[in-house]
């Protein structure tokens, strides 16, 4: 009799045996049996109560993203699962291990269209790893052991387990003992020897070859294989969005970030380059711009995990599925140093040409803040003190931070980037913070992203977190549309001009330190002041309002058009 | 021009709709789809018929779903396509004659006959499904049903590729491909 539990005690115990630590989540009727299971585990398993499953799905993200392990979130049937569908997009399109658990309505409901009933399996089939509809106890330490195994290996991403309330209900005797069943997933992680030799012939041949680095990268821990192998050939390497920090910003080697908004050295010297070998990166097309046109004279090597994104954008010449790490390392071993010094003075030739990254703000004629000066001490004051991550939503702000802080470590740059979620960063810190509770987590947002999850602060202040510190890059205006608008379209501000409450005020009203800077003078002093806090802290940096991201390449266009400045009197 | 993809999926249930919503998801037609039992108990063997050229990408994407175990595509392929049709035909006595004189030169069986109908069965190539179905329209078409093609690649071919010993596969200048049945 003791050996028998019920669904929902099979569930505690799958989690903690997959070492989460750590739930993100909101009850509701159809997972309540799950909840009431919950407090016989607390000591191994924490819940920390979100204010809206969006955010539990953000902040189960952003563990993931900054620990490398996957991250566990927990809603209701119906709208609560729904809620869901936009973190697992997001952790979709940026290949996050994620596991969220559902409650569905009873097995004997299903199909009736029953209160909170909504098919979730089916809504989020195109946006998973996979998926499970539970309705017997017995399969959940199958299904919860293939999920995390799922969800953590090969290209990593999210799995929904939607367990009705019946099976949550039901007792039976867990077996755990028992085999996964999964014929049709068997990841690859060696790269084939003969494409790695012919990789490392072409990468030996090259005259003006490339690297350009993304998240595979990082999830892979590469970045000292891929250190060494730009280090033994002399490439230069450039980082995409996703794959900042897997090379550091302040290395010889470094160029920088390609794309629509990456410096134009660094697209010139794509558009330049013989060789390109991209590893762990997905050609997406804010990288690509017009993808016809993409290095045009380059020979490409595709270092991908996932074989259906090798030449799903671009022509690939040499195709290599694995794992970033284990080829970089054999294409280490594989290649033939040869000296690149003058291939890389030609880039950092065309480099000096164009203004230096500092100079792409354009002032306007008064004392305004620019964001550009809130950047410029943030670097600065972070590179002093050290021990810290930054997340960044979705917009200009976002671009800023990808270009003008230099990013050295992997893990420290966490954004939503193939999805482009706005709110994604202030539930992701939660989650962040509290997988790195030594740590400075700092938020970079915009006043519209901050403002869709904002309610996330006081679940830090329900959990007791004090590591978290907010900047917003307020504008008042959806900046990046604004932008597009002002540049593309005439001006024509439709549905972008945005009005806040007081932020600082707000941060204050949920328990937390708000402050306020609108003076270049003042940013400094804010932001070792919010560092120096023991506790969270909002900092409204009211900016000039019409300042752009430059260079920016018109979406559709070829990466060698760029422009550096835009039409704005 | 039409493409035509096998693929061996676990017989769990949702595992076709992943399968289908693929091609839903790029705006291809599926022309026809037949799903069955295949050489193992408990894998599904789905032949997918799709109005679209480059299914390269959709075949890739295919094989990444857990719950697919193979995917090939057979566009290219020598293979055997065959494909199963009822047809029910207005056959008064005045035409009956010329309609069962039509099935003999098809090989198609009377399956049931009315006083105004036959029921016809033909199995044969999708292509000849066609012809025979233009055929007997004249005659006046109440009732089709189709299977859906099926296909399976041709023995020659695949002796010369399941001689090749693994030596020989690694000295093939190309990625093993994934898809390969």
């Amino acid at each position: 009799m003791s050996d028998r539990r019920t669904g929902a005690q099979i569930m505690c115990e799958a989690l903690i045996r997959e070492n989460v630590e750590v739930l993100f989540g909101i009850p509701g009727g159809a997972i309540m049996p799950f909840y009431h299971a919950l407090p016989e585990y607390a000591s191994q398993l924490r819940h920390v109560l979100c204010r809206h499953e969006q955010g539990a799905g953000h902040a189960a993200e952003g563990y993931a993203r900054v620990s490398g392990r996957v991250g566990a979130c927990v809603a209701t049937s119906g709208p609560g699962a729904t809620n869901l569908v936009t973190p697992i997009a997001d952790a979709w399109m940026d290949s996050t291990p994620l596991v969220a658990v559902t409650g569905q309505v009873g097995s004997a409901l299903l199909g009736t269209d029953a209160f909170q009933e909504t098919d979730i399996t089916g809504i989020t089939l195109p946006i998973t790893k996979h998926s499970y509809l539970v309705t017997d106890p017995n399969e959940l330490p199958r299904v919860f052991r293939e999920a995390f195994h799922i969800a953590s290996t090969g290209r990593k991403g999210p799995v929904l387990i939607d367990v009705t309330k019946d099976a949550q209900q039901a007792r039976t005797v867990p077996v755990w003992d028992v085999p996964m069943d999964l014929p049709g997933y068997r990841p690859t992680y060696e790269g084939n020897a003969r494409q790695v030799r012919e990789a490392a012939r072409l990468l030996a041949e090259a005259e003006h070859p490339l690297i350009m680095a993304g998240s595979g990268v990082i999830w892979s821990g590469g970045g000292e294989a891929l250190r060494a192998l730009a280090e033994r050939t002399g490439i230069p390497v450039i980082t995409t969005l996703q794959g900042k920090g897997a090379f550091p910003d302040d290395h010889p080697l470094a160029l920088g970030m390609p794309g629509m908004h990456g410096w134009v050295h660094v697209n010139r010297a794509i558009q330049a380059c013989d060789v390109l070998l991209n590893v762990g990166g997905r050609f997406d097309d804010r990288v690509t711009g017009k993808a016809s046109t993409f290095a045009p004279h380059a020979k490409i090597i595709h270092v991908d995990i996932d074989p259906s994104e090798i030449g799903k954008i671009v022509r690939v010449d040499v195709p290599i599925v694995g794992d970033a790490r284990r080829v970089l390392e054999a294409l280490t071993e594989a290649v033939e140093p040869r000296d690149r010094s003058s291939w890389l003075a030609e880039i950092r030739e065309m480099q000096e040409q164009h203004e230096h990254r500092q100079s792409y703000r354009k002032r306007p004629e008064s004392s305004a803040l620019m964001p550009h000066d809130v950047y410029e001490a943030f670097d600065r004051i972070a590179r002093e003190r050290g021990g810290y991550r930054v997340i960044t939503d979705v917009g200009q702000h976002q671009m800023w931070a990808a270009q003008l802080i230099e990013w050295r470590d992997p893990g420290t740059h966490i954004t939503s980037g193939g999805a482009g979620t706005m709110g994604f960063s202030v539930p992701a810190a939660l989650g962040a913070a509290i997988a790195c509770p030594d740590e400075t987590i700092w938020v970079i947002c915009g006043d519209g992203g901050f403002q869709m999850t904002n309610q996330e602060l006081a679940t830090m202040r329900q959990e007791g977190i004090r590591n978290v510190k907010i900047a917003i890059i307020d504008n008042g205006y959806l900046g990046m549309v604004r932008q597009w608008q002002e540049l593309f379209e005439q001006r024509r501000y439709s549905g972008t001009p945005l009005t806040g409450p007081d932020f600082a005020l707000l941060a204050e009203a949920y328990g937390h330190r708000g402050m306020r800077v609108t003076d270049p003078a003042e940013v400094d002093g804010a932001i070792t002041a919010a560092w120096d806090h023991d506790g969270c802290v909002v900092i409204d940096f009211q900016v000039e309002r019409e300042a752009n991201v430059f260079p920016i390449v018109p979406q559709g266009r070829s990466i060698g058009e760029m422009m550096t400045e835009g039409v704005a009197e | 021009m039409r493409s035509t993809i096998a693929a061996l999926i676990q017989d769990h249930p949702g595992a076709l709709n992943r399968a289908v919503s693929l091609f839903r998801r790029r705006g291809f037609n599926i022309h026809s789809i037949a799903v069955g039992p295949s050489e193992t108990p408990g894998i599904a063997r789905m032949t997918v018929v799709v109005d679209a050229e480059h299914v390269e990408q959709v075949a890739k994407q295919l094989y990444r779903l857990i719950d697919v175990i193979k995917v090939c595509d057979l566009t290219d392929e020598r293979t055997l396509q065959r494909e199963t049709a009822l047809l029910k035909v207005h056959a008064p006595s005045a035409s009956r004659a010329d309609i069962v004189a039509l099935c003999t030169i098809f090989h198609a069986r009377i399956l049931d006959a009315g006083s105004h109908s036959l029921v016809i069965e033909l199995t044969t190539t999708p292509a000849t499904l066609d012809r025979f179905t233009d055929l007997v329209r004249p005659f006046g078409l109440k009732e089709v049903a189709r299977t859906g093609q099926i296909a399976m690649v041709c023995p020659v071919h695949r002796e010369r590729t399941a001689t090749l010993t693994a030596a020989e596969e690694s000295e093939l200048d190309f990625e093993p491909n994934p898809l390969a049945v």
